[in-house]
C-alpha cells in the first residue's frame, strides 16, 4: 500500500480552513432550498473560511471554482452539498486530488435526494439542509488524510445465464481474449430466442441469427461452458470474486457423449410421453432426450423424475446398449461443485413470461385454444411440435384468431409495468398466423407502442395486410353463444373504445400476449450476488442513464431482460456493454479499494479475542508473541462488525471513527 | 362435526326452502349444526353501501357469539357469508376498523379474536364429508336430470376461498355424486341483476334473461342455485323475461333441494311445493321416484 506523504498528514493537524460550496443542481436542489441562505449560514461557522453557491458545482466551471479557492485561500477541508455521493463524491475527490488535498477531506451532504426532493417546504427544507451543513463541517474538521488501496484484477469472467445476452457477452470477452466461464441453468444455451420462430420487425429467422452463436459459444477455445449448472456461492470482492458452481448431473458424461441420439431412439419407451420443456408441453419427450435438435451442447440428458432406471431400477437399459462401447450414459453421477476464480461478473439471467392462469377472464388453461405468446411461437416454428402450421389443440385449424395484447402488464391487478416486447411480437405473430392460416387477425391493445428502428414501419405494414385492430382492454374470452355464429368457437368481448360500442367477436384461437417478469428466484439470485432489486425485482443498475450496465456492487454487471423488459436488439446492446465494462476494469489490471478498513489500537486491545469469530472474511487474526488482535488490511472490507463488538471500543474504522460520528452527530443536533 | 349455523333472514324470509333442506341435507349426513344462540342481521350488501363500520360491527357480533361458543360458522345465504368473511379480514388487515368494532362488542360484552372459519355448505359438504361419502348415502339417484349450476357472484367474488374464481366447480361435483347431469353453463358466475329488478329493472331484467335462456339453449332441466336473492330473481321474472315465441319455464332449486331429494328426503319436507315453477312434473317424466 503506498504510504501517505507525512506533508499530508500536517497539513491536516493544521487548524481546519474549510471551504463550503452549495450546488443548486439547476432547479433540482435551488428550487426548494434556499442555496443563498445556506451560504450564509456555513459562511459564519467555525473554520469556514469560504462559501459559495454556483449552478452545477459538478460542472467544470464549479470544480475549477473549488480548485482555485483551495490554492488561494489554504483550505484543507472541503464540503459539497450537492446530490448523493454515489453519484459525484468520486468527482469532488478528485478535485481535492488535482489542487493537491488528500481526496478523503472531503464531506458530502446530500441536499437533492435527503432533502429538496422529499421535501415540499421551502422553510423547514432549508433548515434541515442548515442542519446537515453544521454536522458536515463538525465531522469534517476530524477527517484524517487516507489511502486507496489498489488490487490487481483477476482478469477471467463468470457470465450467467445462457440467453442471448449471456451469449453476446460471452463472445465479446473471448474474442477479446479473455478466459469466460458461462454458466447456464437448462440443460442448453439459446434461452427464450431459441424458441421464437421469426424476429421482429425483419422477419429474419431466430435460429438462423441465433445457433451460429450457439455454436460459437459451445466450440470456443476460451469459454467454458457449464449447462445445467447453478452459481451456489460467491465470495470475494472486486477482481477477486471466488465462485462456487453445482453442476447437476445429466446422467450422461458430457466428454463422452456426441449427440447421436442412439439411446433416445432405443429408449424402452417406444413413445414419448412426457411434457417437452422447450416445446411448452406442446410435444412429448422421452426420458433421455435432447432438449431441441440445435441444442448446444450436442449432448443428451436423462430426466431422473421419468426414467424408469430412476424410478424402480429395473430397466432394460436399452440406452446404454444403444450408446455401446462409448459408454457415455452413467446412471450412478453425482453432481459436482467447481470452485472458479473471476475477476468480474455478468448477470444475464433472462425473464420468465407471465403465467396467465392469473387473468382467470381470458379463460387459459380452461379453453383448449387459449394459448400464450410463447406457445404459438412454438406452435409456428418450422422445428416446432407441428413444424409450423398452425393445428390447434382440438385438431382445427383457425378461421379467426384474437391476439390479446397487454396480459399481465400494464394491470394494476398483476403488473403494473409495459413489457416493452409485446406490441411488436404480437404484430409479427399476427403477420405469421395471417400468411400461414389465412385467418381474419384481430388485435386488441390498449396502445400501440411501436418505437425503435422500423417498427413503426412493421405496424403500417400490418396495417396494410389487412390486420384488424380493436382499441379495447378484453373484458373476457367465453364460450357463451347468443348466436349461432358463435356456437363452439371462443367469444371475445371488449369495449371497442374508438367505436364506442360493446363488441363480441367470435374466434377459433385466441393468444394471449403475455408480458415480462423477473425471474422466480431473481431475489436468491440478488442476494447471491449482492446487488439491489428494484421494486418490481428487477436488478438495478447503478444508474438508469448512466451507468445502465453496472451495478452498486463493484465488477458485477447486468445484462437483457433481468434488468428490465427489453427486446433482442436491446439486449445484445447491454450485453455488448457489460463485457465492454469488464474489459475496461480487467484492462486497468488494478482496482482501487476504498480505505474504509477497520483498525486496532493495540494499547487498548485486551486479547480477549471477540472480533477473530465475527469477522465474516477472516481478516483478524491473534499475535501469539503481543497477545494483541491483528487486522489484516488487504483482506478486510470494512463491514464495521468487529468495531460494533469490540468490548474494549479498541476497534475503529478508516472515515468511520467513532469521535467523527459523535461530531456530526452533535452538529445535527446542534440548533443554532 | 359440529357448527354454528347462521341462517340469516332470507332462510326464515324468501329463502325458506333452502333452510328447510340444508337441514335436511346436514341431517342425513351427520353433520351437527347447532343455530347461533340470538344472532342477528349479517349486515348484508345494502346496509354496507349505507353505512360500513355499523354493518361490520352487527356482522362482528355473530362472528363474537360463536367464538365465545368455540365454534365456527356455516352461512348458507351468499350475501351472510360474503359479509362474515369480508368483516372477518377487514378487521384482520386494518387495525383502526379493529379498534371501533371491538369497542362497540366491548360494550355489550364480548370480543372477537379472528378464531371463527365463516364457512359455505358447499365447502363443507365437498371438503369435510367428500363425494364419496356423499355418493354412499344416495337413495334417488337423480338420473337423468339436466342441472344448470348457477354460483352467482358473492361466494367466489372477491374472495374464493374453496373454489376457482371463474370458473367454480363444488356444486357441480356435488351434483354430479347424486346422480345429475351437469350442463355447460359458462355464465355460472355472472351477475343475476341483485336489486336491479327493482332499480333498472330492464337491467335487470336483460341480465335475467341471458342465465335463463342460456341455460335452456344448453339442455338444462333446472338451475341449481346457492343464493336466496338469485333463485328470487330467476324464478320470479320468467314470464317478463320471455316472450311468446320463446316462453320460458325453468324451475330454479337451492343445489341443497336436489341433494335433499336424492338423499331420501320428502318434496314437502324441503320445500318443493313453495316453488313459483313446479319441479314435480319434470320430475315424474324423468322418472326419479323420490320419497
Amino acid at each position: 500500500m503506498p504510504e501517505i506523504p507525512s506533508s499530508a498528514i500536517e497539513s491536516s493537524r493544521e487548524r481546519p480552513r474549510i471551504g463550503v460550496y452549495v450546488c443548486h443542481c439547476g432547479t433540482n436542489i435551488a428550487g426548494i432550498v434556499d442555496v443563498r441562505a445556506i451560504v450564509e449560514f456555513a459562511a459564519k461557522l467555525p473554520g469556514v473560511v469560504v462559501s459559495r453557491d454556483y449552478k452545477y458545482m459538478c460542472s467544470d466551471p464549479g470544480q475549477a471554482l473549488i480548485q482555485q479557492d483551495i490554492a488561494e485561500h489554504h483550505l484543507n477541508r472541503v464540503i459539497v452539498a450537492s446530490c448523493s455521493p454515489l453519484l459525484h463524491e468520486a468527482t469532488f475527490r478528485r478535485v481535492l486530488s488535482r489542487a493537491g488535498l488528500n481526496a478523503f477531506l472531503l464531506q458530502m451532504v446530500n441536499i437533492r435526494e435527503h432533502v429538496s426532493w422529499v421535501h415540499l417546504n421551502q422553510r423547514e427544507a432549508t433548515e434541515k439542509t442548515k442542519d446537515l451543513v453544521r454536522a458536515a463541517v463538525r465531522r469534517v474538521s476530524l477527517h484524517k488524510p487516507l489511502q486507496k488501496r489498489r488490487v490487481s484484477i483477476n482478469p477471467h469472467v463468470l457470465v450467467v445465464g445462457g440467453g442471448i445476452a449471456g451469449i453476446h457477452a460471452a463472445l465479446t470477452l473471448a474474442e477479446a481474449g479473455k478466459q469466460v466461464y458461462l454458466v447456464e441453468r437448462e440443460p442448453t444455451i439459446g434461452g427464450h430466442m431459441a424458441k421464437f420462430d421469426k424476429t421482429f420487425p425483419t422477419l429474419d429467422c431466430a435460429a438462423c441469427i441465433l445457433t451460429p452463436k450457439m455454436t460459437a459459444v459451445g466450440s470456443h477455445p476460451r469459454i467454458h461452458l457449464w449447462t445445467y449448472s447453478e452459481v451456489v456461492r460467491v465470495e470475494g470482492y472486486v477482481g477477486n470474486y471466488k465462485v462456487k458452481v453445482r453442476r447437476k448431473p445429466r446422467y450422461v458424461i458430457e466428454d463422452l457423449c456426441l449427440g447421436c441420439q442412439e439411446c433416445v431412439t432405443a429408449c424402452v419407451y417406444k413413445e414419448a410421453k412426457n411434457p417437452d420443456e422447450f416445446n411448452l408441453g406442446l410435444s412429448k419427450r422421452k426420458p433421455v432426450y435432447l432438449p431441441f435438435p440445435q441444442a448446444v451442447p450436442q449432448k443428451v440428458v436423462i430426466d431422473p423424475q421419468t426414467c424408469i432406471q430412476f424410478k424402480s431400477g429395473k430397466c432394460k437399459k436399452t440406452c446404454v446398449e444403444a450408446c455401446g462401447d462409448r459408454k457415455a450414459i452413467d446412471f450412478t453421477q453425482k453432481e459436482t461443485i467447481e470452485d472458479i476464480e473471476v475477476g468480474t461478473i455478468i448477470l444475464a439471467t433472462g425473464f420468465k413470461t407471465f403465467d396467465p392462469v392469473r387473468n382467470p377472464y381470458y379463460g387459459y388453461g380452461r379453453y383448449a385454444n387459449v394459448y400464450t405468446s410463447l406457445e404459438v411461437e412454438r406452435l409456428i416454428n418450422a422445428s416446432g411440435p407441428t413444424a409450423g402450421e398452425i393445428v390447434l389443440r382440438d385438431g382445427g385449424q383457425p378461421k379467426a384468431v384474437g391476439i390479446i395484447h397487454c396480459v399481465g402488464s400494464r394491470d394494476a391487478n398483476t403488473n403494473r409495468w409495459c413489457s416493452k416486447v409485446c406490441c411488436m411480437y404480437s404484430l409479427k405473430l399476427a403477420h405469421l398466423i395471417k400468411e400461414r392460416t389465412g385467418a381474419e387477425v384481430y388485435n386488441f391493445y390498449i396502445d400501440m407502442r411501436t418505437p425503435g428502428k422500423g417498427y413503426e414501419e412493421f405496424y403500417d405494414r400490418l396495417l396494410d395486410e389487412g390486420v384488424h385492430f380493436v382499441r379495447g382492454r378484453v373484458a373476457e374470452v367465453s364460450d357463451w353463444a347468443t348466436h349461432p355464429s358463435e356456437k363452439g368457437r371462443l367469444v371475445i368481448r371488449v369495449e371497442d373504445t374508438l367505436a364506442a360500442f360493446v363488441r363480441r367477436i367470435p374466434v377459433d384461437m385466441v393468444v394471449l400476449s403475455v408480458g415480462m417478469e423477473p425471474q422466480p428466484d431473481a431475489q436468491d439470485v440478488r442476494r447471491l450476488f449482492n446487488i439491489s432489486c428494484s421494486t418490481e425485482g428487477w436488478f438495478l443498475e447503478r444508474h438508469p442513464k448512466l451507468a445502465p450496465v453496472s451495478t452498486f456492487t463493484e465488477g458485477v454487471y447486468i445484462a437483457g431482460a433481468c434488468q428490465g423488459p427489453k427486446d433482442i436488439p436491446d439486449s445484445v446492446a447491454q450485453a455488448g456493454a457489460a463485457a465492454a465494462e469488464a474489459m475496461a476494469l480487467i484492462d486497468a489490471q488494478f482496482v482501487e479499494l476504498e480505505p474504509y478498513t477497520a483498525f486496532i489500537s493495540e494499547d487498548q486491545c485486551s486479547g480477549c479475542k471477540t472480533c477473530i469469530p465475527l469477522c465474516p472474511y477472516q481478516a483478524i487474526s491473534y499475535m501469539e508473541e503481543k497477545k494483541k488482535a491483528a487486522i489484516n488490511e488487504v483482506l478486510c472490507k470494512g463491514c464495521g462488525t468487529c468495531v460494533a463488538g469490540c468490548p474494549s471500543g479498541s476497534i475503529q474504522q478508516n472515515f468511520f471513527e467513532d469521535e467523527e460520528i459523535f461530531e456530526e452527530i452533535e452538529g445535527v443536533l446542534a440548533y443554532a | 362435526m359440529k357448527y354454528a349455523y347462521y341462517p340469516g333472514c332470507s332462510l326464515r324470509g324468501t329463502g325458506r326452502a333452502y333452510e328447510e333442506s340444508l337441514l335436511a341435507v346436514f341431517q342425513a349426513l351427520e353433520i351437527d349444526l347447532q343455530e347461533l344462540e340470538d344472532w342477528n342481521c349479517c349486515g348484508a350488501t345494502t346496509y354496507m353501501s349505507v353505512d360500513e363500520l355499523t354493518s361490520y360491527a352487527l356482522a362482528a357480533r355473530n362472528l363474537a357469539l360463536a367464538e365465545r361458543d368455540h365454534m365456527n360458522v356455516v352461512a348458507p345465504c351468499a350475501a351472510c357469508y360474503l359479509v362474515l368473511n369480508k368483516t372477518q379480514r377487514y378487521m384482520h388487515d386494518y387495525p383502526d376498523i379493529k379498534l371501533v368494532v371491538s369497542r362497540a362488542l366491548a360494550a355489550i360484552g364480548l370480543h372477537y379474536d379472528d378464531h371463527v372459519q365463516v364457512r359455505h355448505p358447499l365447502d363443507i359438504l365437498l371438503h369435510e364429508v367428500g363425494l364419496k361419502a356423499i355418493a354412499a348415502k344416495v337413495k334417488t339417484p337423480l338420473k337423468g336430470l339436466q342441472v344448470a349450476p348457477y354460483y352467482g357472484c358473492q361466494i367466489v367474488r372477491p374472495y374464493a376461498t374453496f373454489d376457482d374464481q371463474r370458473n367454480p366447480t363444488s356444486m357441480d361435483r356435488l351434483l354430479e355424486a347424486c346422480g345429475a347431469k351437469i350442463v355447460h353453463y359458462p355464465l355460472k358466475t355472472r351477475c343475476c341483476g341483485g336489486s336491479q329488478k327493482g332499480t333498472l329493472p330492464e337491467i335487470g331484467l336483460e341480465l335475467i334473461r341471458h342465465l335463463l335462456t342460456e341455460a335452456q339453449n344448453n339442455g338444462a332441466d333446472v338451475i341449481a342455485t346457492v343464493c336466496p336473492l338469485c333463485q328470487f330473481n330467476l324464478e320470479c321474472f320468467q314470464k317478463e323475461a320471455g316472450n311468446h315465441n320463446h316462453p320460458i319455464s325453468m324451475p330454479v332449486l337451492y343445489f341443497t333441494q336436489l341433494m335433499a331429494l336424492a338423499l331420501g328426503a320428502s318434496g314437502e319436507a324441503i320445500g318443493l311445493q313453495r316453488s313459483l315453477i313446479p319441479i314435480e312434473p319434470l320430475l315424474a317424466r324423468k322418472e326419479i321416484a323420490y320419497a
